[in-house]
């Protein structure tokens, strides 16, 4: 099968905190902390939004992947905030990386889950060799109601990923499937600003039974037991959900902690999962085995088996590291905070 | 109401997104935009491509600009001489003014310029950002 020759993450700059949240809505922040699992957010600057995250973190994928760029034979962007209604994305980052004409290319959209699908596509088109290279970038400046519980968690970041054969990856793609059905837990129709969400319905019957459904496909497909993995990466909607689904498995604080990215950052919707990944290439060994279900509303899960390889040191320095995008930053008070969001959709 | 033809800035992506520019095939000196003839007296030019890292020469603080970046300001303006050799004029984001240096590295990063109000394109182009 396919793997991964490269990948990159990009967190904007800023951040806002649950307290300064809170104190705007009149909630109680320790309430909202404990409750999801989450202290601050990152938040786009001015001029950041899907476009831009997508090409930041995809410079970066290039600098780990020794390739050249022209042989990148397909473009995907997963995304709930692409710039354009209609225009896309793919096309504007793939000419600011300066790949040539000779790419597929194509827009992706399932909530939280349009990212990773992208990997699974770009996986086939590798593995039936019709193209050498493809690109997968999941990247989201997340909207949320003001006053909404989501403006707590709703982020911005994203992450790249070239995909190519398996002998030069970096990470071999093992396994993939999904588990997918029609739950309405969360949409935003056309035309609104904001999403909506059916409430305490986005739990147990929609994140849980599909990201569940989804581990436990993959796991009973590869034979494989959680013991096996040295990473664990489940969609972060908030700081809670994935552990609830980690308890259920008997993963361990080890294997979860490290792509926990949302406690520092948020929910970056088509990014979370990606970043989270993201976030264990950067420390993992050669010979780690890596287990990442992505989750997306409406709704369903892409579960992925990697397992990392030799070049896997090399690449993990030649670009900056999820890690060093999160400790970058800027708190914004309300104010400012609300001028960011207003300039970007 | 600011307006401006979608092609024409489509036909300068080359050098909004990418940073492309000329280096002298004799002397090697290069420069961001195109030039008939070099310092030296050659007049054939190769294009390369900038690694978008350079240092700030100078710089300031834009409180009112065009209406299109109106929602931006203030923002701040530098020129910055890449690695490679060659000057540009280019907006920074991503910094306070109070925080700039002379001689302060900076990388580029692709950011969006403006846009053509409520229903026209998207502009985007390479802004700098100080290095971390
Ligand atoms: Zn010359």
């Amino acid at each position: 099968m396919a793997g991964i020759i490269g990948w990159g993450a990009y967190i904007p700059k800023y951040r806002i905190t649950a307290e300064t949240i809170a104190k705007v809505n009149n909630d109680s922040a320790p309430a909202i902390k404990s409750g999801l699992g989450l202290t601050e957010k990152s938040v786009p600057g001015k001029d950041e939004d899907t476009v831009t995250i997508s090409t930041n973190a995809a410079r970066n994928a290039l600098l780990r992947a020794d390739i050249n760029r022209k042989e990148i034979g397909a473009v995907y962007i997963g995304s709930e905030s692409h710039p354009y209604a209609v225009k896309p994305s793919s096309s504007i980052v793939a000419e600011a990386l300066d790949i040539g004409n000779q790419y597929m290319a194509v827009d992706t959209e399932f909530a939280c889950k349009a990212g990773s699908a992208t990997i699974q596509i770009n996986a086939g088109l590798v593995d039936s060799k019709m193209i050498n290279y493809g690109l997968s970038i999941g990247s989201d400046t997340s909207q949320a109601e003001p006053g909404n519980a989501l403006e707590y968690s709703a982020a911005a970041g994203g992450a790249a990923f070239i995909i190519g054969k398996n002998e030069e990856a970096i990470a071999t793609l093992d396994y993939t499937c999904s588990f997918t059905s029609d739950t309405p837990d969360f949409w935003r129709r056309a035309m609104q600003p904001y999403p909506s969400h059916a409430g305490r319905f986005t739990g147990e019957p929609a994140y849980m039974k599909h990201v569940i459904g989804a581990t436990e496909l993959i796991l009973e497909k590869s034979k494989m037991k959680i013991s096996d993995f040295k990473y664990v990466v489940f969609h972060m909607p908030n700081g809670k959900f994935p552990l609830i689904v980690a308890k259920k498995f008997g993963v361990t604080n080890e294997q979860i902690e490290p792509g926990l990215i949302v406690k520092k950052i948020g929910n970056t919707y088509s990014g979370s999962s990606l970043l989270g990944l993201s976030c264990v290439l950067d420390i993992a060994k050669p010979g780690d085995k890596i287990l990442m279900t992505s989750y997306g509303s409406g709704s369903g899960s892409d579960s992925f088996i990697f397992t990392c390889t030799k070049k896997i040191a090399d690449a993990q320095k030649k670009a900056r590291t999820t890690d060093d995008y999160v400790n970058r930053k800027k708190y914004l008070e309300y104010p400012e905070y609300a001028k960011h969001m207003a300039t970007i959709h | 109401m600011f307006r401006e033809s979608s092609i024409i800035r489509w036909r300068n992506y080359n050098d909004r997104y990418k940073l492309i520019g000329y280096k002298c095939d004799q002397c090697g000196k290069t420069y961001f935009e195109k030039k008939g003839l070099c310092t030296c007296g050659s007049l054939t030019f190769d294009e390369i491509e900038f690694s978008g890292k350079g240092k700030i020469v100078t710089y300031t603080k834009v409180h009112s600009g065009a209406e299109a970046f109106q929602e931006q300001a203030p923002f701040c303006v530098a020129i910055i001489d890449l690695d490679e050799g060659a000057r540009i004029t280019a907006q920074l984001t991503d910094c306070d003014y109070e925080d700039l240096k002379i001689g302060m590295e900076v990388e580029a990063v692709l950011r969006k310029f403006y846009k053509s109000g409520e229903k026209g394109v998207i502009h985007y182009g390479t802004k700098f950002t100080p290095k971390f």
